[in-house]
Protein backbone atom coordinates (compact mmCIF):
# COMPACT_ATOMS: atom_id res chain seq x y z
CA UNK A 1 0.00 0.00 0.00
CA UNK A 2 1.61 3.29 -0.95
CA UNK A 3 1.46 5.65 2.01
CA UNK A 4 3.02 9.03 2.71
CA UNK A 5 5.27 9.48 5.71
CA UNK A 6 5.85 12.98 7.03
CA UNK A 7 9.34 13.25 8.48
CA UNK A 8 9.79 15.91 11.21
CA UNK A 9 12.71 18.32 11.02
CA UNK A 10 14.78 16.64 13.77
CA UNK A 11 14.78 13.37 11.80
CA UNK A 12 15.37 14.82 8.35
CA UNK A 13 19.17 14.57 8.67
CA UNK A 14 18.58 10.80 8.58
CA UNK A 15 16.33 10.88 5.49
CA UNK A 16 18.69 12.85 3.25
CA UNK A 17 16.65 15.95 4.21
CA UNK A 18 13.47 14.55 2.68
CA UNK A 19 10.37 15.84 4.49
CA UNK A 20 7.91 13.51 2.79
CA UNK A 21 8.69 9.90 1.95
CA UNK A 22 6.42 7.56 0.00
CA UNK A 23 6.59 3.89 0.89
CA UNK A 24 4.69 0.64 0.56
CA UNK A 25 3.60 -0.97 3.82
CA UNK A 26 0.56 -2.85 5.13
CA UNK A 27 1.06 -1.82 8.74
CA UNK A 28 3.18 0.49 10.89
CA UNK A 29 5.76 -2.18 11.72
CA UNK A 30 6.34 -2.83 8.05
CA UNK A 31 6.52 0.89 7.44
CA UNK A 32 9.29 1.30 10.02
CA UNK A 33 11.13 -1.61 8.39
CA UNK A 34 10.72 -0.07 4.94
CA UNK A 35 11.96 3.30 6.24
CA UNK A 36 15.04 1.59 7.67
CA UNK A 37 15.74 -0.16 4.37
CA UNK A 38 15.66 3.13 2.51
CA UNK A 39 17.46 5.07 5.22
CA UNK A 40 19.65 2.60 7.16
CA UNK A 41 19.77 3.38 10.87
CA UNK A 42 16.46 5.24 10.99
CA UNK A 43 14.72 2.41 12.86
CA UNK A 44 17.16 2.76 15.74
CA UNK A 45 16.13 6.42 15.97
CA UNK A 46 12.44 5.46 16.15
CA UNK A 47 12.49 2.23 18.17
CA UNK A 48 14.35 0.80 21.14
CA UNK A 49 16.31 -2.47 21.01
CA UNK A 50 13.14 -4.53 21.43
CA UNK A 51 11.61 -2.82 18.40
CA UNK A 52 9.12 -0.80 20.46
CA UNK A 53 8.50 2.80 19.48
CA UNK A 54 10.46 5.20 21.69
CA UNK A 55 8.32 6.99 24.24
CA UNK A 56 9.38 10.51 23.27
CA UNK A 57 7.89 10.23 19.82
CA UNK A 58 4.48 9.31 18.51
CA UNK A 59 3.23 7.96 15.22
CA UNK A 60 -0.09 9.10 13.87
CA UNK A 61 -2.03 7.55 11.03
CA UNK A 62 -3.94 10.47 9.60
CA UNK A 63 -5.05 12.29 12.76
CA UNK A 64 -5.12 9.21 15.05
CA UNK A 65 -2.39 8.24 17.51
CA UNK A 66 -1.47 4.57 16.88
CA UNK A 67 -1.42 4.01 20.67
CA UNK A 68 -5.22 4.29 20.47
CA UNK A 69 -5.41 2.11 17.37
CA UNK A 70 -3.40 -1.11 17.13
CA UNK A 71 -0.01 0.33 18.09
CA UNK A 72 2.67 -0.81 15.65
CA UNK A 73 0.29 -3.40 14.19
CA UNK A 74 -2.04 -0.61 13.04
CA UNK A 75 -2.99 -1.43 9.44
CA UNK A 76 -2.34 1.05 6.66
CA UNK A 77 -4.37 1.61 3.56
CA UNK A 78 -3.57 3.35 0.31
CA UNK A 79 -3.33 7.10 0.68
CA UNK A 80 -2.86 7.12 4.45
CA UNK A 81 -0.73 9.91 5.82
CA UNK A 82 1.64 8.79 8.57
CA UNK A 83 3.18 11.47 10.82
CA UNK A 84 6.11 11.02 13.14
CA UNK A 85 5.79 13.54 15.96
CA UNK A 86 8.84 13.88 18.22
CA UNK A 87 9.02 15.83 21.45
CA UNK A 88 10.61 19.24 20.92
CA UNK A 89 11.26 21.73 23.69
CA UNK A 90 12.34 24.98 22.08
CA UNK A 91 10.78 28.18 23.31
CA UNK B 1 -13.17 33.69 47.52
CA UNK B 2 -10.51 32.18 45.35
CA UNK B 3 -8.65 35.45 44.98
CA UNK B 4 -8.66 35.91 48.75
CA UNK B 5 -7.18 32.47 49.12
CA UNK B 6 -4.58 33.29 46.48
CA UNK B 7 -3.51 36.40 48.24
CA UNK B 8 -3.27 34.62 51.54
CA UNK B 9 -1.11 31.84 50.18
CA UNK B 10 0.76 34.17 47.86
CA UNK B 11 1.56 36.34 50.87
CA UNK B 12 3.05 33.38 52.64
CA UNK B 13 5.35 32.59 49.77
CA UNK B 14 8.63 31.28 51.04
CA UNK B 15 7.67 31.69 54.68
CA UNK B 16 6.73 28.10 55.37
CA UNK B 17 8.39 24.77 55.20
CA UNK B 18 7.71 23.79 51.60
CA UNK B 19 6.26 20.36 52.42
CA UNK B 20 3.56 21.76 54.68
CA UNK B 21 2.94 24.62 52.29
CA UNK B 22 2.56 22.23 49.34
CA UNK B 23 0.01 20.10 51.20
CA UNK B 24 -2.01 23.18 52.03
CA UNK B 25 -1.82 24.41 48.44
CA UNK B 26 -3.00 21.10 47.04
CA UNK B 27 -5.91 20.76 49.45
CA UNK B 28 -7.18 24.24 48.52
CA UNK B 29 -7.51 23.70 44.78
CA UNK B 30 -10.76 24.11 42.88
CA UNK B 31 -12.04 25.25 39.49
CA UNK B 32 -11.40 28.92 38.80
CA UNK B 33 -12.20 29.74 35.18
CA UNK B 34 -13.77 31.94 34.06
CA UNK B 35 -12.79 34.27 36.90
CA UNK B 36 -15.32 35.89 39.21
CA UNK B 37 -16.11 39.40 37.97
CA UNK B 38 -18.55 40.48 40.69
CA UNK B 39 -16.22 43.11 42.13
CA UNK B 40 -14.60 44.26 38.86
CA UNK B 41 -15.33 47.64 37.35
CA UNK B 42 -13.65 49.16 34.30
CA UNK B 43 -12.56 52.80 34.41
CA UNK B 44 -13.37 55.23 31.59
CA UNK B 45 -9.82 54.88 30.36
CA UNK B 46 -10.15 51.10 30.28
CA UNK B 47 -13.46 51.28 28.43
CA UNK B 48 -11.83 53.46 25.78
CA UNK B 49 -8.79 51.22 25.62
CA UNK B 50 -10.73 47.99 25.23
CA UNK B 51 -13.61 49.31 23.12
CA UNK B 52 -12.84 46.96 20.20
CA UNK B 53 -13.27 44.03 22.58
CA UNK B 54 -16.30 45.53 24.28
CA UNK B 55 -18.28 45.76 21.04
CA UNK B 56 -17.60 42.12 20.19
CA UNK B 57 -20.67 40.15 21.31
CA UNK B 58 -18.41 37.19 22.23
CA UNK B 59 -16.34 39.28 24.66
CA UNK B 60 -18.33 42.39 25.62
CA UNK B 61 -18.21 43.96 29.07
CA UNK B 62 -18.39 40.64 30.91
CA UNK B 63 -15.54 39.15 28.86
CA UNK B 64 -13.36 42.20 29.37
CA UNK B 65 -14.03 42.07 33.12
CA UNK B 66 -13.04 38.42 33.09
CA UNK B 67 -9.75 39.39 31.47
CA UNK B 68 -9.33 42.13 34.08
CA UNK B 69 -10.01 39.65 36.90
CA UNK B 70 -7.77 36.96 35.40
CA UNK B 71 -4.25 36.07 36.37
CA UNK B 72 -1.81 34.29 34.08
CA UNK B 73 1.64 32.93 34.87
CA UNK B 74 4.10 32.86 32.00
CA UNK B 75 7.07 30.57 32.55
CA UNK B 76 9.88 31.92 30.41
CA UNK B 77 10.10 35.27 28.65
CA UNK B 78 11.95 34.15 25.55
CA UNK B 79 10.67 33.47 22.03
CA UNK B 80 7.23 32.21 23.07
CA UNK B 81 6.90 34.34 26.20
CA UNK B 82 7.59 37.60 24.33
CA UNK B 83 4.52 37.68 22.05
CA UNK B 84 2.42 35.98 24.70
CA UNK B 85 3.13 38.64 27.29
CA UNK B 86 2.78 41.53 24.87
CA UNK B 87 -0.65 40.43 23.69
CA UNK B 88 -1.99 39.25 27.05
CA UNK B 89 -1.07 42.63 28.51
CA UNK B 90 -2.58 44.49 25.56
CA UNK B 91 -5.76 42.39 25.77
CA UNK B 92 -6.30 43.54 29.35
CA UNK B 93 -5.30 40.57 31.50
CA UNK B 94 -5.30 42.07 35.00
CA UNK B 95 -2.43 40.21 36.56
CA UNK B 96 0.56 38.60 34.88
CA UNK B 97 3.35 36.67 36.61
CA UNK B 98 6.67 36.11 34.86
CA UNK B 99 9.26 33.49 35.82
CA UNK B 100 12.73 33.81 34.31
CA UNK B 101 16.27 33.98 35.66
CA UNK B 102 18.00 34.92 32.41
CA UNK B 103 19.38 38.22 31.15
CA UNK B 104 18.79 39.68 27.69
CA UNK B 105 21.45 38.66 25.18
CA UNK B 106 22.11 40.01 21.68
CA UNK B 107 21.21 36.59 20.23
CA UNK B 108 17.70 36.88 21.75
CA UNK B 109 16.66 39.97 19.83
CA UNK B 110 15.94 38.19 16.51
CA UNK B 111 12.76 36.69 18.03
CA UNK B 112 12.26 37.76 21.65
CA UNK B 113 10.47 40.93 20.64
CA UNK B 114 9.48 42.09 24.12
CA UNK B 115 13.16 42.91 24.76
CA UNK B 116 14.92 45.86 23.14
CA UNK B 117 18.58 46.43 22.35
CA UNK B 118 19.05 48.83 25.25
CA UNK B 119 18.10 46.01 27.67
CA UNK B 120 20.93 43.67 26.66
CA UNK B 121 22.69 42.48 29.82
CA UNK B 122 19.71 43.25 32.08
CA UNK B 123 17.22 40.76 33.55
CA UNK B 124 14.56 39.62 31.09
CA UNK B 125 11.81 39.94 33.69
CA UNK B 126 12.66 43.61 34.29
CA UNK B 127 12.74 44.28 30.56
CA UNK B 128 9.41 42.49 30.08
CA UNK B 129 7.74 44.36 32.94
CA UNK B 130 8.90 47.69 31.57
CA UNK B 131 7.43 46.92 28.16
CA UNK B 132 4.16 45.52 29.58
CA UNK B 133 3.58 48.63 31.66
CA UNK B 134 4.18 50.76 28.62
CA UNK B 135 1.51 48.78 26.77
CA UNK B 136 -1.03 48.51 29.60
CA UNK B 137 -0.39 50.33 32.89
CA UNK B 138 -3.51 48.69 34.37
CA UNK B 139 -1.77 45.31 34.37
CA UNK B 140 -0.25 44.09 37.64
CA UNK B 141 3.07 42.38 36.89
CA UNK B 142 4.61 39.93 39.39
CA UNK B 143 8.24 39.02 38.83
CA UNK B 144 9.94 35.76 39.87
CA UNK B 145 13.67 36.10 39.31
CA UNK B 146 14.38 32.41 39.61
CA UNK B 147 14.46 29.14 37.72
CA UNK B 148 11.20 27.26 38.26
CA UNK B 149 12.03 24.21 40.38
CA UNK B 150 10.31 21.36 42.16
CA UNK B 151 10.84 23.35 45.37
CA UNK B 152 9.20 26.60 44.28
CA UNK B 153 6.84 25.67 41.42
CA UNK B 154 3.65 25.04 43.42
CA UNK B 155 3.97 28.23 45.46
CA UNK B 156 4.74 30.35 42.40
CA UNK B 157 1.99 28.85 40.25
CA UNK B 158 -0.79 28.55 42.81
CA UNK B 159 -2.15 32.14 42.70
CA UNK B 160 -2.73 32.09 38.93
CA UNK B 161 -5.76 30.97 36.95
CA UNK B 162 -3.72 29.43 34.19
CA UNK B 163 -0.12 28.83 33.19
CA UNK B 164 1.56 29.43 29.83
CA UNK B 165 4.56 27.23 29.12
CA UNK B 166 7.16 29.25 27.25
CA UNK B 167 10.16 27.31 28.50
CA UNK B 168 12.97 25.98 26.35
CA UNK B 169 13.91 22.65 27.93
CA UNK B 170 12.40 19.28 28.75
CA UNK B 171 12.93 19.25 32.55
CA UNK B 172 11.00 22.50 33.00
CA UNK B 173 8.25 21.38 30.62
CA UNK B 174 7.63 18.22 32.66
CA UNK B 175 7.79 20.28 35.85
CA UNK B 176 5.24 22.83 34.58
CA UNK B 177 3.01 19.98 33.44
CA UNK B 178 3.12 18.04 36.69
CA UNK B 179 2.61 21.14 38.83
CA UNK B 180 -0.39 22.15 36.68
CA UNK B 181 -1.86 18.65 37.13
CA UNK B 182 -1.37 18.81 40.91
CA UNK B 183 -2.87 22.32 41.08
CA UNK B 184 -5.62 21.51 38.54
CA UNK B 185 -4.69 24.42 36.31
CA UNK B 186 -4.80 24.57 32.52
CA UNK B 187 -1.35 24.57 30.89
CA UNK B 188 -1.27 26.46 27.62
CA UNK B 189 1.55 24.75 25.75
CA UNK B 190 3.71 25.78 22.82
CA UNK B 191 6.99 24.39 21.59
CA UNK B 192 9.21 25.11 18.60
CA UNK B 193 12.05 23.65 16.57
CA UNK B 194 13.69 25.40 13.61
CA UNK B 195 10.68 25.92 11.27
CA UNK B 196 8.05 23.82 13.05
CA UNK B 197 5.90 24.31 16.12
CA UNK B 198 3.40 22.51 18.31
CA UNK B 199 0.62 23.97 20.44
CA UNK B 200 -2.18 22.66 22.61
CA UNK B 201 -3.94 23.17 25.94
CA UNK B 202 -3.04 20.56 28.53
CA UNK B 203 -4.87 19.58 31.68
CA UNK B 204 -8.12 21.42 31.02
CA UNK B 205 -10.84 19.77 33.15
CA UNK B 206 -8.84 16.55 33.46
CA UNK B 207 -8.10 16.59 29.73
CA UNK B 208 -4.86 15.18 28.33
CA UNK B 209 -1.58 16.48 29.72
CA UNK B 210 2.02 16.51 28.47
CA UNK B 211 2.69 13.03 29.85
CA UNK B 212 -0.17 11.65 27.77
CA UNK B 213 1.54 12.98 24.68
CA UNK B 214 5.10 12.07 25.67
CA UNK B 215 5.42 9.72 28.66
CA UNK B 216 9.20 10.21 28.66
CA UNK B 217 11.63 12.85 27.47
CA UNK B 218 14.25 12.12 24.82
CA UNK B 219 17.75 11.41 26.12
CA UNK B 220 19.80 14.59 26.59
CA UNK B 221 21.47 15.84 23.44
CA UNK B 222 19.19 13.98 21.02
CA UNK B 223 16.98 16.97 20.22
CA UNK B 224 19.04 20.12 19.67
CA UNK B 225 17.95 23.30 21.45
CA UNK B 226 17.31 26.55 19.56
CA UNK B 227 20.82 27.63 20.58
CA UNK B 228 22.31 24.60 18.85
CA UNK B 229 19.81 23.95 16.05
CA UNK B 230 18.70 27.49 15.26
CA UNK B 231 15.14 28.77 14.96
CA UNK B 232 13.48 31.07 12.46
CA UNK B 233 12.60 34.23 14.37
CA UNK B 234 8.96 34.52 13.32
CA UNK B 235 8.10 30.97 14.46
CA UNK B 236 7.83 31.61 18.21
CA UNK B 237 5.80 34.70 17.32
CA UNK B 238 3.19 32.54 15.62
CA UNK B 239 3.15 29.78 18.23
CA UNK B 240 3.25 32.25 21.15
CA UNK B 241 0.22 34.04 19.73
CA UNK B 242 -1.65 30.75 19.39
CA UNK B 243 -0.96 30.30 23.11
CA UNK B 244 -2.15 33.85 23.84
CA UNK B 245 -5.32 33.21 21.83
CA UNK B 246 -6.04 30.02 23.76
CA UNK B 247 -5.42 31.78 27.07
CA UNK B 248 -7.84 34.58 26.16
CA UNK B 249 -10.49 32.04 25.07
CA UNK B 250 -10.15 30.12 28.34
CA UNK B 251 -10.41 33.30 30.41
CA UNK B 252 -13.40 34.71 28.55
CA UNK B 253 -15.04 31.31 28.17
CA UNK B 254 -15.51 31.55 24.42
CA UNK B 255 -14.81 29.26 21.48
CA UNK B 256 -13.46 25.73 21.35
CA UNK B 257 -10.15 25.26 23.09
CA UNK B 258 -7.21 23.26 21.73
CA UNK B 259 -7.59 20.80 24.62
CA UNK B 260 -7.53 17.30 23.12
CA UNK B 261 -6.01 18.55 19.90
CA UNK B 262 -2.34 18.94 19.05
CA UNK B 263 -1.83 21.70 16.53
CA UNK B 264 1.24 21.31 14.33
CA UNK B 265 2.56 24.25 12.37
CA UNK B 266 5.09 24.07 9.56
CA UNK B 267 6.29 27.51 8.48
CA UNK B 268 8.12 26.29 5.35
CA UNK B 269 5.04 24.51 4.02
CA UNK B 270 2.75 27.07 5.71
CA UNK B 271 0.48 24.30 6.93
CA UNK B 272 -1.45 23.78 10.13
CA UNK B 273 -2.38 20.19 10.96
CA UNK B 274 -4.41 18.89 13.83
CA UNK B 275 -3.90 15.56 15.62
CA UNK B 276 -6.11 13.98 18.27
CA UNK B 277 -4.84 13.96 21.83
CA UNK B 278 -6.34 11.69 24.48
CA UNK B 279 -5.60 10.84 28.09
CA UNK B 280 -3.46 7.71 28.09
CA UNK B 281 -5.26 5.02 30.13
CA UNK B 282 -1.89 3.68 31.28
CA UNK B 283 -0.52 7.00 32.47
CA UNK B 284 0.83 6.91 35.99
CA UNK B 285 -0.93 9.20 38.43
CA UNK B 286 1.06 12.33 39.23
CA UNK B 287 1.19 12.55 43.02
CA UNK B 288 4.05 14.96 43.58
CA UNK B 289 6.95 16.72 41.95
CA UNK B 290 10.18 14.82 41.26
CA UNK B 291 13.80 15.57 40.33
CA UNK B 292 13.25 16.69 36.74
CA UNK B 293 16.94 17.03 35.86
CA UNK B 294 17.38 13.40 36.77
CA UNK B 295 14.15 12.40 34.98
CA UNK B 296 15.44 14.04 31.81
CA UNK B 297 18.98 12.70 31.97
CA UNK B 298 22.22 13.07 33.86
CA UNK B 299 21.95 15.91 36.41
CA UNK B 300 23.24 19.15 34.98
CA UNK B 301 24.24 17.48 31.74
CA UNK B 302 24.45 19.41 28.51
CA UNK B 303 24.59 17.86 25.05
CA UNK B 304 27.84 15.99 24.48
CA UNK B 305 29.03 16.42 28.05
CA UNK B 306 29.07 12.68 28.62
CA UNK B 307 31.11 12.14 25.47
CA UNK B 308 33.41 15.01 26.39
CA UNK B 309 34.30 13.22 29.62
CA UNK B 310 35.15 10.05 27.69
CA UNK B 311 37.75 11.41 25.26
CA UNK B 312 41.22 12.91 25.47
CA UNK B 313 41.10 16.68 25.26
CA UNK B 314 43.21 19.84 25.19
CA UNK B 315 42.44 23.46 25.99
CA UNK B 316 42.37 26.20 23.37
CA UNK B 317 45.56 27.64 24.91
CA UNK B 318 47.32 24.31 24.33
CA UNK B 319 45.92 24.11 20.81
CA UNK B 320 47.23 27.61 20.03
CA UNK B 321 50.70 26.64 21.24
CA UNK B 322 50.64 23.48 19.10
CA UNK B 323 49.51 25.32 16.00
CA UNK B 324 52.21 27.96 16.51
CA UNK B 325 54.97 25.39 17.08
CA UNK B 326 54.49 22.63 14.56
CA UNK B 327 51.48 23.44 12.44
CA UNK B 328 52.48 20.95 9.76
CA UNK B 329 52.21 17.94 12.08
CA UNK B 330 48.77 18.93 13.23
CA UNK B 331 45.37 18.57 11.57
CA UNK B 332 42.55 20.62 13.03
CA UNK B 333 39.09 19.34 12.14
CA UNK B 334 36.01 21.57 12.42
CA UNK B 335 32.89 19.38 12.73
CA UNK B 336 30.35 22.21 12.79
CA UNK B 337 27.91 22.92 9.96
CA UNK B 338 28.88 24.98 6.89
CA UNK B 339 26.49 27.69 8.15
CA UNK B 340 28.42 27.97 11.41
CA UNK B 341 31.73 27.98 9.56
CA UNK B 342 30.52 30.98 7.60
CA UNK B 343 30.07 32.91 10.85
CA UNK B 344 33.57 32.24 12.20
CA UNK B 345 36.46 29.84 11.59
CA UNK B 346 39.71 29.02 13.31
CA UNK B 347 42.36 29.61 10.60
CA UNK B 348 43.61 26.38 9.07
CA UNK B 349 40.75 24.22 10.31
CA UNK B 350 39.30 21.69 7.87
CA UNK B 351 35.50 21.72 7.80
CA UNK B 352 34.08 18.18 8.04
CA UNK B 353 30.55 18.36 9.52
CA UNK B 354 29.70 15.83 12.22
CA UNK B 355 26.87 14.27 10.20
CA UNK B 356 29.31 13.33 7.43
CA UNK B 357 31.47 11.59 10.02
CA UNK B 358 28.53 9.84 11.67
CA UNK B 359 27.17 8.68 8.30
CA UNK B 360 30.65 7.40 7.42
CA UNK B 361 30.82 9.49 4.22
CA UNK B 362 33.85 11.57 5.30
CA UNK B 363 35.70 9.01 7.40
CA UNK B 364 38.19 7.88 4.75
CA UNK B 365 38.99 11.49 3.85
CA UNK B 366 39.66 12.20 7.52
CA UNK B 367 41.79 9.05 7.82
CA UNK B 368 43.90 10.20 4.88
CA UNK B 369 44.17 13.72 6.27
CA UNK B 370 45.30 12.44 9.65
CA UNK B 371 47.85 9.92 8.33
CA UNK B 372 51.16 10.57 10.09
CA UNK B 373 49.81 13.66 11.80
CA UNK B 374 48.05 14.44 15.06
CA UNK B 375 44.31 15.06 14.78
CA UNK B 376 42.49 17.68 16.85
CA UNK B 377 38.74 18.15 16.59
CA UNK B 378 36.67 21.21 17.46
CA UNK B 379 33.04 22.35 17.22
CA UNK B 380 31.25 25.30 18.83
CA UNK B 381 31.36 24.25 22.50
CA UNK B 382 33.09 20.86 22.58
CA UNK B 383 30.12 18.48 22.63
CA UNK B 384 29.78 17.55 18.98
CA UNK B 385 33.55 17.32 18.55
CA UNK B 386 33.65 14.80 21.41
CA UNK B 387 31.03 12.75 19.56
CA UNK B 388 33.16 12.99 16.42
CA UNK B 389 36.28 11.82 18.29
CA UNK B 390 34.34 8.81 19.62
CA UNK B 391 32.89 7.98 16.19
CA UNK B 392 36.33 8.22 14.55
CA UNK B 393 37.93 6.12 17.28
CA UNK B 394 35.46 3.30 16.59
CA UNK B 395 36.75 3.35 13.00
CA UNK B 396 40.39 3.36 14.03
CA UNK B 397 41.14 7.08 13.69
CA UNK B 398 42.50 8.62 16.91
CA UNK B 399 41.83 12.26 17.68
CA UNK B 400 41.84 14.76 20.55
CA UNK B 401 38.90 16.97 21.50
CA UNK B 402 39.30 20.75 21.80
CA UNK B 403 37.61 21.77 25.06
CA UNK B 404 35.13 24.63 24.72
CA UNK B 405 35.40 24.70 20.93
CA UNK B 406 35.54 27.87 18.87
CA UNK B 407 33.56 29.64 21.59
CA UNK B 408 36.49 29.26 23.99
CA UNK B 409 38.93 30.09 21.17
CA UNK B 410 37.10 33.36 20.52
CA UNK B 411 36.98 34.20 24.23
CA UNK B 412 40.59 33.33 25.04
CA UNK B 413 42.66 33.44 21.85
CA UNK B 414 41.08 35.58 19.15
CA UNK B 415 38.33 38.01 20.21
CA UNK B 416 38.18 39.38 16.65
CA UNK B 417 36.18 36.35 15.55
CA UNK B 418 32.39 36.53 15.47
CA UNK B 419 30.75 34.90 18.46
CA UNK B 420 27.31 33.27 18.11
Amino acid sequence: MPVQVLIPTPLQPFTANEAVVELNAVDVNQLIQALDERFPGLKARLCDDSGKLRRFLNIYVNSEDIRFLDNQATPLKEGDEVSIIPAVAGG
Amino acid sequence: MFSNLSRRIGGNFGAENSHTANDELLSAVFAMLPPDTSTVTLSQDEVARFSRHLILPEIGMEGQKRLRAASVLCVGTGGLGSPLLLYLAAAGVGRIGIVDFDVVDHSNLQRQVIHGTSWVGQPKIASAKHRIQEINPHCQVDLYDTALSAENALQIMEPYDLVCDGTDNFPTRYLVNDACVLLKKPNVYGSIFRFEGQATVFNLDDGPNYRDLYPEPPPPGLVPSCAEGGVVGVLPGLIGLIQATEAIKLITGIGRSLSGRLLLFNSLEMTFRELKLRPNPERPRITGLIDYQQFCGVPGSSPGQEEAGAVESITVQELKALLDQDGKDVVLLDVRTPQEAEIARIPGAELVPLNTIESGAAVEAVRAMAAGRRLYVHCKMGGRSAKAVLALRRLGVEGVNVEGGIDAWTAEIDPSLNRY
